[in-house]
């Protein structure tokens, strides 16, 4: 299959690549709402144990 | 029963062995589906009815495989953390759903994609579709009921109940096309006996197929140890994971 040929997919390029591109899209999602999840859970229990200390304090 | 197995309902336990483990699965889910990708996309021939529309299954069926895997899992979570009352069994549960959801949106656009040129719409009500579709709300279903409650206990209890319940739609998915008149293809690979499809097809599948599997697993960790974080961050082994 040459470059053009690849890209047009057989005449269904306008369904096969969004497809590919939604797939990455999700994958990539979801690595980076993890992440972000994980992320906004250090803060939140820094913050809660920064205020424990403060209280006690 | 093995010790290790009591030791995933340690909250602490779990937060290490998911940093341990996250990377590697990660790793070989990027590996098997680069592979599954680029040789189901440009070396696999095209299929003689379809053409190169046919090449939507290299994402379309791995995804559904797990949105159904990751619900299944997750009711199975949300069971052990009613019966034993395990915490991270809830977590583990909360963790599932919104990748599982994320995947069984993938299945619907992607068959969606697929139905258009194929079976000359977008959308039917086609048992196995319906189905699916279900299978999106009873995610949005849970994940909206663990944060409809003040006390959050009471949220994770009452989500997965909900999840225990809609695990029936789960055979329900697998056999709508066996059980009705559908316009969905049955079975090809996740079946008994030989797949009905060619092994320069086959492998490529198949690579993706359990990339997405350990692409699960490595993403579970991941925001598995968020929500351990979020539920325990009162708690003292969180003091030494948390300080710089």
């Amino acid at each position: 299959m040459n470059v053009t040929g690849f890209w047009a997919m057989g005449g269904y390029a306008r369904y096969v690549w969004p497809c590919v591109a939604l797939a990455l899209g999700i994958l990539v999602w979801n690595i980076w709402s993890a992440r972000r999840h994980h992320a906004r859970a250090l803060a939140s229990a820094a913050r809660a144990i920064a205020m424990a200390g403060s209280e006690r304090a | 029963m093995p010790t290790w197995f009591y030791r995933l309902a340690s909250p602490p336990y779990v937060y290490r062995v998911a940093a341990r483990f996250a990377p590697w699965l990660l790793a070989g889910a990027g590996l098997l589906i680069v592979y599954g990708l680029v040789d189901g996309l440009a070396f696999t021939p095209p299929d003689y009815q379809q053409g190169d529309a046919f090449r939507i299954i290299y994402v379309h069926v791995p995804a559904s495989a797990l949105s159904v895997m990751a619900y299944t899992f997750m009711a199975v979570a949300a069971a052990i953390g009613l019966i034993w009352r395990i915490k991270v069994a809830f977590a583990v549960a909360a963790a599932a759903a919104p990748i599982g959801a994320s995947f069984t949106l993938l299945t619907l656009v992607t068959g969606s994609l697929w139905g258009r040129p194929m079976w000359g719409t977008y959308w039917a009500w086609d048992p196995r579709l319906t189905s699916e579709l279900i299978l999106l709300f009873l995610y949005f279903g849970v994940m909206s009921l663990r944060v409809a409650f003040e006390d959050p206990s009471r949220g994770d209890r009452a989500a997965a109940l909900l999840a225990v319940v809609g695990v029936v739609n789960v055979p329900i998915i697998h056999f709508s096309v066996v059980w009705w008149n559908s316009l969905h293809q049955g079975a090809t690979i996740l079946k008994l006996g030989t797949p009905a499809i060619d092994a320069s097809m086959r492998w490529p599948l198949y690579a993706s197929l359990l990339g997405f599997m350990l692409f699960f697993g490595g993403v579970l960790c991941l925001r598995l140890r968020g929500e351990v974080l979020q539920r325990e961050r009162l708690a003292t082994w969180v003091r030494e994971a948390v300080r710089p």
